[in-house]
């Protein structure tokens, strides 16, 4: 009966070696230690034994059993192995191959541009407001201080629909509707599409502008060049120089126009400044007597500043755009320069 | 406005570079645009006289010059201008010589004869554009002389581009007394001489509105010589203020206007008919002026009339027929003063803009009539000749412009600026600029000249002392500001968000102008009443947009034509509509996709996009929103009639559209592949409920899957809205997961796979509940649309 089971052993462990793979290996292992497998009828005639012998000869049983196990474990592991890396090599791919699906797009530099000023202002509280776009007469001049016979209307090239409906020509009068609905304090910026009769290589009948104004106590002209200086460097990232000049809007007083240092040479000169080393890129003062009288507002009380800018102008800047009329023609390459 | 440095500096000359005086006028406000030689570069030309002229032996246009050039010895030179002749001075190109555009002047030999330099025009110098012949210099030019240093041509043409408060400095004097101000210096306005009184004769006037015109002075120049050439240094000084010579009588007034600020107009006093009378015109009245242009009059325009007619609008441009002309001998100047408010608007209203009305509508030094008159007169005399009438002058002191004193408090001084200022500082500042002032308890009282327009409140008192303290001396003070808690609204979605989302499936943002072609918005609304501008810039911008597609399609165009054949755009803007007679501005939010569903890639098969792609983009966004819409069949005009969506809230608000471009349209704008179209009302796009929180069943969920077999003309939706409809509280969601036909469906009819996701909320479903509900839900499928359960 030993002799048999070690023929049995024998056999087990040369089919064993003899498995080619994981599916053989479970024949091979159902074959003996199945419900019907050899080494468990060697179990089962052990119940014919007497007690004494049935112990030895189940010991015996036994030891063959857990070798044949432990070689089975260690082929099976080795099989596994074998198997994996049959897998793995079969499954290289070339991972330079572009990804699949849809791919971003970008948003337009003017909705970037305003998406960072409106940030820059928001952080400081600054509410963003928006204003309709087809303006009466008051709103965009009347109250803004700019009477009919005003000169300086002539300097606003309208688009009119009839004698006192106009395509605003700036964002300020946004201003004029947020006081008249609004107490101070106040702190605004009106972002949005303004639009000028006037076409050529650096004019668009439509561009942008943001307005800001903040009505308080206590607002001085220092505080506006505080407000406008650090905007302007946290715009361009840069300690940029900064300069004031004189200038005049009929709805500040005093007004100045805000130049910066060329940010394509430096200062240096070139033809972005017209060799004088400076670009102007925005409009601000105090706001006028006039102005406040028009909404109500008590100027002895209150005093505030306002400032706009053109959006176009500062992308240009920002990322060295040469032409202002690419911003409309949404030609694809360029658009997707700022994606 | 542009000026000649040297003229400048002749009143005012302080030691700085012309750099140091164009900062220093610029940070003063007086902006100054360009800075650019008054002449070309050249060298070595100097004043020469013809001594005498041959004809020269083999040519018969030219001629042998013998000129003196101030050296020892006369040179030869071969010249063949029609105009040169013996005495006449003119400018020679020595041997050496460099003339503009680097042409050298080298000894030479014309047919034969030495020619030893070159007798030079206008042209040649680079100071005029044209030329006939020599340029002539006075008689008493002195021989030798460089002719650079002779025309003062080392000067500086400067570019002032004035703000329209600064009447004031709307001359060379206004802008040398600027300039005195900035550097402390004194200086003075130029003294003009009474001149005598030669004939008595006078042109009588009257003014019907002094309220208008507060001054009027007239007089009466006889006997001048029309023909008589304006002299070198005024037409120079003309060119270099960008003022074309016309004739002796027009360019001294012109002159005096650039020196002085003063507009005047001289009338030939032949063609003038009795009376001169300013007045309003009456309604049948016109004229022609100047320029050539007949304008029809109204009833409220300040006019120079006759007493027959209209002569000139007043501070604007004269009339053609009452004109200098060559011919004329007698002349009537005027010299007026009219007010800001009767000439503002009024030549913008016929299409012009002028020298004269550009400073009457801002403001002309009311007390510088008599000083303008006597200065033209003296010139008109000094170059055409002539005799001098006495000064015709109406003034009605009581129109005059006042310049009442203004209090400057000190508080609102430092609270404005928010800088302190000595007494001293401000007090000096007001001096200098030739302001009155007196100190008082708690400010200033200031009273401004005559020609400071735009002195007259508080504010403008500041302003000044700001601008000559210096905007860059005043600190960037960090404003201590008081916030306010900021606001995070969560019942309103973030439009950038809805941006954010089609940027990152694909879409890139467009914007596009808000007036589009009137073709175009007809062809895609054509039942939108248009919006018109009244003076668009092209015809091709000349309508407001009633859809954000005009603009996008265009802007596809734009690119489809330039080899991109995949197009994937979004705007957000205003579109306009007239409804119901008030014109509304409403924000949309519009999409527009063409080509392929995907970029050309290897991993994917290309495809055509299709409606159901496009609506998975428009779906994304209500998902976002959280909100629930309906897409329901429609028709759009511009849209194709069986792929069109129209997008309805739960509530029946209409939200906007979803479809194909209409095959025709998209034939008749060019586009050769499908086009796929979204609009929807940004408003009600971004409206979000704030959610609220449902208990979780801790009961399981039962999937059960059921094929419907319909007629082809039942949407699916009417199936959702059935089994919804049925209202079993159990039914937590249903998903579509195959429509077929073909073998086993009736022709006509299609099956629709749909799966159930039960689940209650109290037990585990058995399946003897789940039979009872779908028993009903069977029931009422067959009646509402006959659906058959598929075998």
């Amino acid at each position: 009966m030993s002799a048999t089971l070690e023929e049995i052993l024998a056999q087990a462990l040369d089919q064993l070696r003899d498995a080619k793979d994981l599916t053989q290996l479970d024949l091979v292992r159902v074959h003996y230690l199945g419900k019907k497998g050899l080494f468990t009828l060697q179990m089962k005639e052990l119940g014919a034994l007497d007690p004494e012998q049935r112990r030895s000869t189940g010991q015996v049983i036994n030891q063959a059993k857990d070798q044949f196990s432990q070689q089975l474990e260690a082929h099976k592991e080795q099989l596994q192995n074998i198997e994996l890396a049959a897998r793995l090599a079969s499954e290289g791919i070339d991972v330079t191959l572009p990804g699949r699906g849809q791919t971003v797009a970008g948003l337009h530099p003017v909705t970037t541009t305003l998406r960072r000023i409106s940030k820059i202002f928001a952080s400081v509280g600054f509410q963003v407001v928006e204003g309709p776009e087809i303006e009466d007469d008051y709103h965009n001049f009347e109250a803004l201080n700019i009477p009919e016979s005003h000169p300086a209307r002539a300097m606003h090239d309208t688009f009119y629909f009839d004698a006192h409906t106009v395509l605003r020509t700036h964002t300020s009068p946004v201003q004029i509707r947020v006081m008249e609905s609004e107490k101070p304090p106040l702190k605004v910026i009106a972002p949005g599409r303004v639009y000028r009769c006037d076409s050529d290589i650096t004019h668009t009948p439509m561009f942008h502008q943001v307005e800001g104004f903040l009505v308080d106590t206590d607002v001085s002209f220092a505080d506006l060049k505080g407000v406008v200086y650090e905007f302007l460097r946290a715009f361009f990232e840069k300690d940029i120089q900064v300069r004031f000049r004189p200038s005049y809007f009929p709805f500040t007083e005093p007004s100045a126009e805000v130049d910066i240092e060329c940010v394509m040479c430096g200062g240096e000169g070139c033809r972005v400044c017209s060799h004088t080393g400076w670009l102007e890129v925005m409009g601000c003062g105090m706001i006028h007597p006039e102005v406040f009288k028009a909404v109500n507002i008590d100027s002895e009380v209150y005093s505030g500043f306002a400032f706009g800018m053109g959006v176009e102008r500062l992308a240009m800047l920002r990322y060295g755009i040469n032409d202002l009329r690419l911003f409309f023609e949404n030609d694809l390459k360029f658009l997707e320069q700022f994606n | 406005m542009q000026i000649s440095e040297a003229w400048l500096r002749e009143y005012v000359n302080p030691e700085i570079s012309t750099e140091q005086l164009v900062e220093q006028l610029t940070m003063a406000g007086l902006e100054i645009d360009s800075v650019t030689p008054a002449a070309a570069i050249f060298s070595g030309v100097v004043i020469g006289e013809v001594l005498s002229m041959q004809q020269h032996p083999d040519a018969d246009r030219l001629r042998v010059c013998r000129v003196a050039v101030g050296e020892a010895e006369p040179l030869q030179i071969v010249c063949g201008a029609s105009n040169v002749r013996v005495g006449l001075k003119i400018p020679a190109a020595l041997i050496g010589a460099v003339l503009p555009g680097d042409f050298k002047i080298k000894k030479s030999k014309l047919r034969g004869e030495e020619s030893f330099g070159m007798l030079c025009s206008e042209k040649e110098l680079g100071l005029a554009a044209d030329a006939n012949g020599l340029m002539e210099l006075a008689d008493n030019a002195p021989v030798g002389t460089d002719i650079r240093d002779y025309l003062s041509l080392n000067d500086n043409i400067i570019e002032v581009d004035l703000t329209p408060n600064r009447a004031d400095c709307l001359s060379v004097e206004g802008v040398a007394r600027e300039l005195a101000i900035l550097n402390k210096l004194d200086w003075s306005v130029l003294q003009i001489e009474t001149s005598t009184i030669t004939h008595s004769d006078t042109v009588s006037v009257s003014v019907e509105t002094p309220e208008s015109c507060p001054r009027y002075l007239g007089r009466l120049l006889k006997g001048i010589n029309a023909k008589a050439e304006t002299p070198l240094w005024m037409r120079e000084r003309l060119r270099r203020s960008g003022v074309r010579s016309l004739n002796a009588v027009v360019d001294v007034t012109n002159y005096v206007l650039i020196e002085l600020g003063q507009p005047l107009h001289a009338f030939d006093a032949a063609k003038l008919t009795g009376n001169i009378n300013v007045r309003i015109s009456k309604a049948d009245e016109s004229i022609t002026l100047l320029n050539g242009q007949t304008i029809k009059l109204d009833t409220e325009t300040l006019i120079i009339a006759d007493d027959k007619r209209a002569l000139a609008l007043a501070g604007v441009m004269g009339g053609s027929d009452s004109a200098v002309t060559d011919e004329t001998q007698d002349v009537f100047l005027e010299c007026a003063f009219f007010t800001p408010k009767s000439i503002a608007g009024k030549a913008r209203k016929f299409g012009l803009h002028t020298d004269s009305s550009h400073r009457f509508e801002r403001g002309v030094d009311p007390n510088l009539q008599h000083r303008a008159i006597e200065r033209a007169t003296q010139l008109i005399i000094e170059i055409a000749g002539g005799s001098i009438g006495p000064i015709t002058e109406l003034t009605t002191e009581a129109t005059l412009p006042t310049r009442p004193s203004v209090l400057l408090r000190r508080i609102r001084l430092e609270k404005t600026l928010g800088i302190v200022l000595e007494n001293d500082q401000v007090v000096d500042i007001f001096q200098r600029l030739g302001m009155a002032v007196q100190t008082q308890a708690d400010g200033w009282s200031v009273t401004p000249p005559g020609f400071r327009f735009d002195i007259v409140i508080e504010a403008d008192l500041i302003e000044e002392v700001a601008r000559i303290f210096g905007y860059n001396n005043i600190p960037n003070s960090s404003l201590l500001m008081r916030t306010e808690l900021g606001k995070a609204p969560e019942t309103v979605l973030n439009l950038d968000r809805v941006k954010d989302l089609l940027v990152d499936r694909g879409y890139q943002e467009a914007i596009t102008y808000s007036f589009v072609d009137e073709e175009i918005q007809q062809a895609v609304a054509p039942a939108d009443e248009l919006i018109r501008l009244k003076n668009p810039i092209s015809s091709d911008l000349s309508v407001m947009r009633t859809t954000l597609w005009c603009g996008l399609l265009k802007a596809a165009l734009h690119n489809t034509h330039r080899q991109h054949h995949r197009v994937r755009f979004f705007e957000s803007g205003l579109r306009f509509i007239n409804k119901d007679g008030a014109m509304q501005q409403q924000k949309m939010f519009a999409g527009l996709t063409l080509g392929s569903a995907y970029s050309e890639q290897w991993g994917v098969a290309s495809r055509k996009i299709d409606f159901f792609d496009v609506k998975a983009d428009v779906q994304a966004l209500f998902d976002l929103a959280e909100g629930e819409v309906q897409f329901v069949a429609s028709q759009h005009s511009a849209l194709h009639p069986g792929q069109t969506a129209e997008i309805l809230s739960l509530q029946g608000e209409k939200i906007g559209w979803l479809g194909m471009l209409h095959p025709t349209l998209e034939k008749q704008l060019g586009f050769d592949t499908q086009v796929f179209l979204f609009e929807l009302d940004l408003d009600l796009m971004l409206n979000k409920p704030l959610p609220t929180f449902k208990p979780l069943s801790k009961y399981p969920s039962v999937r059960r899957d059921i094929a419907l077999i319909v007629k082809e003309e039942v949407c699916v939706i009417e199936i959702i809205n059935c089994i919804k409809g049925c209202a079993e509280q159990a039914l937590q969601d249903i998903v579509i997961f195959d429509i077929y036909r073909g073998k086993g469906v009736e022709e006509g009819s299609k099956s629709v796979a749909v799966s159930l996701i039960l689940q209650d909320f109290s037990q585990t479903l058995t399946d003897s509940q789940i039979d009872a509900i779908f028993s009903a839900l069977l029931d009422n499928l067959t009646t509402t649309i006959n659906a058959k359960l598929r075998d």
